[in-house]
């Protein structure tokens, strides 16, 4: 199982392959995302690396997690995350992950956090049909009806499907395609939508229910940046 | 600019590359040349019609072709920058008096002609560059003079 990547949604255009079909994409910027440290059988009891993106202010960063980034010598990240992975698929701390990560047509699964849509009526959450518009209908044309039987349950099942708050949740899109991708700007273009609002987070990792092509490298694509200036300034706030 | 601005650049540079679509708008003639792919072979098609709307902008860019074939009214929408668009011919040019024909969708035969345009095409025309969209705003006609027609009171 190789390693994700932590990008940023950027927002969605249109691209037209060969054939002169357009196709919708959402396009994924990777900004610094480097392996911040490592999760091992021996301390944690399973395997995992933890990647950080992004770029947080040293002010902004707390004492405890700039000793964790200058373990690591790197600069502060503005979001971290683990992503499991094989023994043998573990990236040295401090490479960055270049957008080749991802060969073009194979599929990955992409978690973002939806956008919030705040206290929301079954119709709109749960699709319900609501009620009729006309033939004495008495201010319930949006409502959801009957919850539950008589006496006998006596009450409403758990999970019964009401209004509520909607959104704003982790949700995961599988099998989305990678389009292109362009390792020097590190954009990584996928078909289709992507959970979340523009600059919102996004987790990439491959596809579960489909075979990783051999194109793919593993255990991944990355830069080794060594004794960069910066990542000894980040140290430094120790 | 932005990364999905230059995105679009990008590709809108390689299709207007290849071919730059002359300037036309709504009520023009046009004859767009499509590729059309059948089994192997790719050929190239012509639709005729008159240019009823032009949507969008940039890279998402369209116009809507409107025709009648064998009696039965046909729309076609074709994106500005599609690779499928292999050029576009003004026909002729039509006089109209607003951004979207869609009122042609109802009228057949006699009615639904359109005046052709006597005056030459905007002078921009002669520069063959990108086409820019939406064209310039012609100047807006005199005012009225008067109060309308006065009436005559007995």
């Amino acid at each position: 199982m190789r390693s994700g990547v932590i990008a940023q949604k950027v927002g969605m255009t249109r691209i037209y392959n060969d054939a002169g079909e357009h196709v919708p994409v959402t396009v994924l910027k990777l900004e610094n995302c480097q392996v911040v440290a490592h999760r091992t059988v021996d301390k944690n009891g399973y395997t995992a690396i933890q990647l950080g993106a992004g770029l947080a202010k040293v002010k902004n960063t707390s004492k405890a997690m700039r000793g964790h980034f200058a373990v690591a010598n790197v600069e502060p990240k503005r979001e971290l995350a683990e992503f499991r992975v094989t023994p043998d698929n573990l990236i040295e701390v401090g490479a960055e992950l270049t957008a080749d990560h991802f060969v073009v047509g194979q599929f990955v699964d992409v978690t973002g956090t939806s956008i919030g849509k705040g206290f929301a009526g079954v119709m709109k959450r749960h699709n319900f049909g609501g009620g009729r518009a006309t033939h004495g209908n008495s201010v319930s044309h949006r409502s959801h009806g009957s919850t539950g039987q008589r006496q006998d349950p006596g009450k409403v099942f758990k999970n019964k499907k009401m209004a509520g708050h909607m959104g704003d949740e982790r949700v995961t899109t599988q099998n989305l395609k990678i389009v292109r991708t362009d390792i020097d700007r590190g954009l990584i273009l996928v078909e289709g939508a992507v959970p979340g609002s523009k600059g919102g987070w996004i987790l990439v990792r491959d596809a579960v229910k489909k075979k990783l092509p051999d194109a793919a490298p593993v255990p991944g694509s990355f830069r080794t940046t060594s004794a960069q200036p910066e990542t000894a300034h980040a140290g430094e706030g120790e | 600019m932005n990364i999905i601005e230059e995105l679009d650049k990008e590709q809108m540079e390689v299709v207007s590359a290849k071919r730059v679509l002359p300037e036309f708008g709504p009520g023009d003639t046009v004859r767009v040349n499509v590729r059309v792919t059948e089994g192997t072979r790719t050929r190239v098609q012509a639709y005729e019609g008159v240019c009823i709307a032009r949507n969008g902008g940039g890279l998402n860019q369209s116009f809507t072709v409107r025709k009648i074939s064998y009696g039965e009214g046909v729309e076609r929408v074709f994106p500005v920058y599609s690779p499928m668009v292999e050029g576009v011919e003004v026909v002729r040019r039509g006089k109209v008096r607003r951004a979207k024909l869609y009122y042609l969708r109802d009228l057949r035969g006699k009615s639904a002609r359109i005046v052709e345009a006597t005056t030459p095409a905007p002078a921009s025309s002669t520069t063959p560059s990108a086409p820019t969209w939406p064209p310039p705003r012609r100047t807006p006609p005199p005012p009225r003079r008067g109060q309308g027609r006065r009436r005559r009171v007995i």
